[in-house]
C-alpha cells in the first residue's frame, strides 16, 4: 500500500460525501447527512493517513520532507485542511448541512491533484531555498487561513441561497434544511475571524522566513502582494461589521469575493504571474 | 459626544470609511504591480507598452510602483488614519470603562439584552451571602451598593480586552516604523549615513576577502568595518542532479585577525556586526584546482589549471590535463582526465569534482581530486528596523486574538425582598460573542438557585 492508494481512496470518499450532503440538501433525509459526515470523517482520516505515509515514503527514498512542498502536495493539503475546518465548524455549532456547500471545495481539490496535468505526484527532493524550519509553519498557517476563507465561501452561498428563497418556501423547499439567515451570518463572521487569525500568521511566518532565506521580509514579489491583497480584503470585510454594521448578505457576497481574491493568490500568481514562489 | 467642535480634516482622519477606503485603495492599486513586471530597465517598458504608455508608466512610477510617491503616501495616509482614529477612540474605550456598574438605575437592568430572575427563600441578607460567595466561586469578583429598594451587585471581566482592537492598530504602525527604520532610502536620503542600513552584494571569489559591498540599486560603496573571506565554494546535488546545498566556507577577520569561522548557506544566513550575509548566488569559473599526491611519497602539489591544456608535474614524473567536461552551464558535472608517466599508455577517465581518483601507474599510485573554482555571491544586508517589524508582527497575532476571541463581560445581581425571601434580578452583556456569555450567564444563574 502506498499513500497515492490512499489519496484516491480520500478523494473517492469526499466525492460520495458531497453526494450524500447534496442528497441531505435536496431531500433532508436525516441518515444521508449522517453517512455524509461519517464519509468526510472516514475520509479524513485515510487523507491523515496518506499525508503521514508520504512524508515516511519520503525518508524511505532518502529525502526526508514534510508532504508540503510543490503543488500537488499544497492541493492535497488544502483539501486536507477545508475538511478539517469543515469537521471542526460541524461539530462545534451541529450545521451538517454546511456540508453541502463545502465539500465539494475539498472533493474538487482531490480530483484537481489527481487528475490535472499540470500536477507531478512525485516526491522530489527539496531545493536550498526551500530547507527551512519556518516551511512546515508557513504552509500550515497558510492553508488553515485559506480553508477558513473557502467554508466562509461556501457559507456565504448558503446564505445568499436561503435568502433568495425568502419566506415563500418555508420549510418546504430545499432552502427549508438551512439554519437561519442569522446563524449564516454568525458563522460566516466566526469563520472569516478564525481564518484571518491563521492567514495573518502565515504571511507573518512568510516574511520572517524570506528574511532567513534572502535578507529581506518583504519584497512586494506577486505572491506577497497578493496575500496582502487578500489580507486588506478581509480586514475590510472586518471593519465593515465591527463599525459599520454591515451584515447579511453583504457580507455574505464579500465572503464570495474573498474566494476569487483567495484562489488567484494561491493558484493564478502561480500560473499567471512569475514570481519567487513557483511551489503552492 | 463632542463631534461638532471637531475640525473637520480630524473627524475625517478619524472616521473608519476612509479606513475602508484606504483599505480598497491599497488592495486595488497593488494589483497593478503584480500585472506590470517591476524595475525592468526603461526601454523595457516601451518596447512592451509602446512609447506614449511606457511615458504615463514612468510620470506614475508605476515601474517601481511599491516606492513610488503616491503608494507611499496611501501607507502615510492609512497610517495616519490608523492614529487619529485610535487616539480618539481610545478615550471613549477608557472613559466607558471608568463608569461605574454600580450607578447603573436597577430599573435600566430589565432593558439588558442578557435578563434572569432567581427567587430565594431565604432572606435579603442570607441572599447577599449567597450571591457573594457564587459569583466569587465562578471568578467573578464583585462589588455591591445598596439602593432604595435593595441591594445591587456588580461584577466585570476583560475590560481590557476592547483594547485588543488597538493593540492591532498599534502593532502596524510599529511595522511601518520598522520598516522605515530598516529602509536604506531613509538612511541615505534623510539620515545622510548610508551604513545605517543597506542591501548589497558581493561576488567574492574563492580565496579572496572583502571590505566593502556595493549596494544594490545605486551601486554605493559601504565599509564593513571588517573583511569577509570565501574560503571555497562548494555546490553538493542530489542523485537527479538537483541542487541540494549552496555553502561558501567563510572567514571573518577583524583588524587582519580571524576572528570567526563559518558556513553560509541559504536559510542559514551569517550575522557579524549588525551586517547580515546571506548565500544568494554563485559563479563558477573555467578554471580547475589540481591537488595530486604520490602515494608512498611526501610528493604532493596543487595547481589552478585550465580545460585543454598539458600541465607536467616534474617531480612527480608525470603530465596531465582536461581533455573533455560535462557541463551544465557553467558549472562542470564531471571531467575527463588524461594522465601519463610516459610509460605505456596514458590514462584515461571521467571523474567528478571533489572527488579522489586513484590511478596506477607502472611509477606508482597517484591521487588526484580536482574542483572547479567559484565565487560566491553574498547578499548583505543591514536593517536595524527588523525587531521593530518581528516584534509588531507578535503583537499583532496578540492583538488579533484578544479583538476576536475575549470579550468584556459585565454581570449585575440586584437584589430585593419579596414575599417568598428574595428575587434576584440577574443582566449582563458582553461587547462579542453574546452566544458564549449567555451560555456562561445561564450556569450562573443555575448556581444561584437552590
Amino acid at each position: 500500500m502506498d499513500s497515492s492508494l490512499l489519496f484516491g481512496i480520500t478523494m473517492l470518499a469526499y466525492l460520495l460525501a458531497t453526494a450524500c450532503y447534496l442528497g441531505l440538501l435536496l431531500f433532508k433525509g436525516k441518515g444521508i447527512g449522517r453517512l455524509g459526515m461519517l464519509l468526510a470523517a472516514a475520509g479524513a482520516a485515510v487523507h491523515t493517513a496518506a499525508l503521514g505515509l508520504r512524508w515516511y515514503e519520503s525518508y524511505q527514498i532518502g529525502i526526508g520532507r514534510a508532504p508540503l512542498t510543490n503543488m500537488y502536495e499544497s492541493l492535497v493539503f488544502f483539501a486536507w485542511c477545508i475538511t478539517l475546518v469543515y469537521l471542526a465548524l460541524e461539530f462545534r455549532f451541529k450545521v451538517r448541512i454546511v456540508g453541502a456547500f463545502v465539500m465539494p471545495f475539498a472533493a474538487v481539490a482531490m480530483a484537481y491533484a489527481s487528475f490535472s496535468d499540470r500536477m507531478d505526484s512525485q516526491i522530489s527532493p527539496l531545493i536550498p531555498a526551500l530547507q527551512s524550519n519556518w516551511l512546515i509553519a508557513h504552509v500550515v498557517t497558510c492553508f488553515i487561513g485559506y480553508a477558513a476563507f473557502i467554508v466562509a465561501t461556501g457559507l456565504g452561498v448558503m446564505y445568499l441561497l436561503k435568502e433568495s428563497a425568502g419566506d415563500r418556501e418555508g420549510t418546504h423547499g430545499i432552502t427549508g434544511s438551512l439554519p437561519e439567515l442569522k446563524v449564516i451570518d454568525d458563522l460566516i463572521h466566526r469563520t472569516i475571524i478564525f481564518g484571518f487569525l491563521w492567514f495573518s500568521g502565515g504571511i507573518i511566518t512568510g516574511a520572517v522566513w524570506a528574511n532567513e532565506a534572502w535578507g529581506t521580509y518583504w519584497s512586494w514579489d506577486p505572491k506577497e502582494t497578493w496575500s496582502i491583497i487578500t489580507w486588506f480584503l478581509y480586514a475590510l470585510i472586518l471593519h465593515a461589521r465591527f463599525t459599520r454594521g454591515w451584515r447579511g448578505r453583504r457580507i455574505a457576497w464579500l465572503a464570495i469575493l474573498g474566494f476569487f481574491v483567495v484562489l488567484f493568490t494561491y493558484f493564478g500568481v502561480n500560473y499567471l504571474l512569475s514570481g519567487l514562489h513557483s511551489d503552492g | 459626544m463632542t463631534t461638532t467642535t471637531k475640525h473637520p480634516i480630524i473627524s475625517l482622519f478619524a472616521s473608519v470609511q476612509l479606513a475602508l477606503f484606504l483599505l480598497f485603495l491599497l488592495a486595488s492599486t497593488s494589483i497593478i504591480g503584480t500585472l506590470i513586471p517591476q524595475n525592468n530597465q526603461p526601454a523595457y517598458y516601451v518596447e512592451r507598452y509602446g512609447h506614449k504608455a511606457a511615458q504615463l508608466l514612468q510620470v506614475l512610477d508605476i515601474p517601481d510602483m511599491y516606492n513610488s510617491w503616491w503608494f507611499l503616501g496611501l501607507l502615510a495616509l492609512f497610517a495616519l488614519n490608523l492614529v487619529v482614529c485610535s487616539a480618539e477612540r481610545i478615550p471613549q474605550v477608557i472613559r466607558s470603562l471608568r463608569r461605574d456598574g454600580l450607578e447603573v438605575l436597577p430599573e435600566q437592568l430589565t432593558k439588558f439584552p442578557i435578563r434572569g430572575e432567581v427567587i430565594l427563600p431565604d432572606a435579603p441578607a442570607a441572599a447577599w451571602e449567597r450571591v457573594d460567595s457564587v459569583l466569587k466561586n465562578k471568578g467573578w469578583a464583585p462589588r455591591h451598593v445598596d439602593k432604595q429598594d435593595g441591594r445591587l451587585f456588580f461584577a466585570e471581566r476583560g475590560g481590557w480586552t476592547r483594547f485588543g482592537v488597538y493593540v492591532v492598530h498599534c502593532s502596524i504602525l510599529i511595522i511601518l516604523a520598522g520598516a522605515l527604520a530598516g529602509s536604506s532610502s531613509v538612511a541615505r536620503r534623510i539620515l545622510n549615513n548610508p551604513g545605517f542600513a543597506f542591501k548589497g552584494s558581493i561576488m567574492l571569489p574563492e580565496g579572496e576577502s572583502t571590505d566593502h559591498i556595493l549596494t544594490f540599486k545605486t551601486g554605493e560603496r559601504i565599509d564593513l568595518g571588517f573583511a569577509l573571506r570565501c574560503d571555497s565554494f562548494t555546490i553538493e546535488y542530489y542523485a537527479n542532479g538537483m541542487p541540494k546545498t549552496y555553502r561558501s566556507e567563510v572567514t571573518i577577520l577583524d583588524n587582519g585577525q580571524p576572528v570567526q569561522e563559518t558556513a553560509i548557506e541559504v536559510n542559514q544566513p551569517l550575522t557579524y556586526k549588525g551586517v547580515t550575509f546571506y548565500q544568494s548566488s554563485y559563479q563558477p569559473y573555467q578554471q580547475y584546482r589540481v591537488s595530486l599526491q604520490k602515494r608512498g611519497t611526501a610528493l604532493t602539489t596543487a595547481t589552478l589549471i585550465q580545460a585543454a591544456k598539458q600541465v607536467d608535474w616534474p617531480e612527480g614524473g608525470i603530465s596531465y590535463g582536461i581533455i573533455n567536461r560535462e557541463t551544465q552551464g557553467e558549472v562542470t558535472r564531471r571531467l575527463k582526465i588524461w594522465l601519463t608517466d610516459n610509460q605505456g599508455e596514458p590514462s584515461v577517465f571521467w571523474l567528478h569534482p571533489n572527488q579522489e581518483a586513484v590511478i596506477e601507474r607502472p611509477s606508482g599510485t597517484y591521487l588526484l581530486t580536482i574542483r572547479q573554482m567559484y565565487a560566491t555571491g553574498l547578499q548583505a544586508t543591514r536593517d536595524p528596523g527588523v525587531w521593530l517589524v518581528y516584534g509588531g508582527c507578535l503583537l499583532m497575532l496578540i492583538g488579533l486574538s484578544i479583538a476576536f476571541f475575549l470579550s468584556h463581560r459585565r454581570l449585575f445581581v440586584f437584589v430585593t425582598p419579596s414575599e417568598q425571601g428574595s428575587r434576584l434580578l440577574l443582566a449582563g452583556d458582553a461587547n462579542k460573542n453574546k452566544g458564549g456569555f449567555e451560555k456562561t450567564f445561564e450556569e450562573l444563574r443555575k448556581a444561584l438557585e437552590i
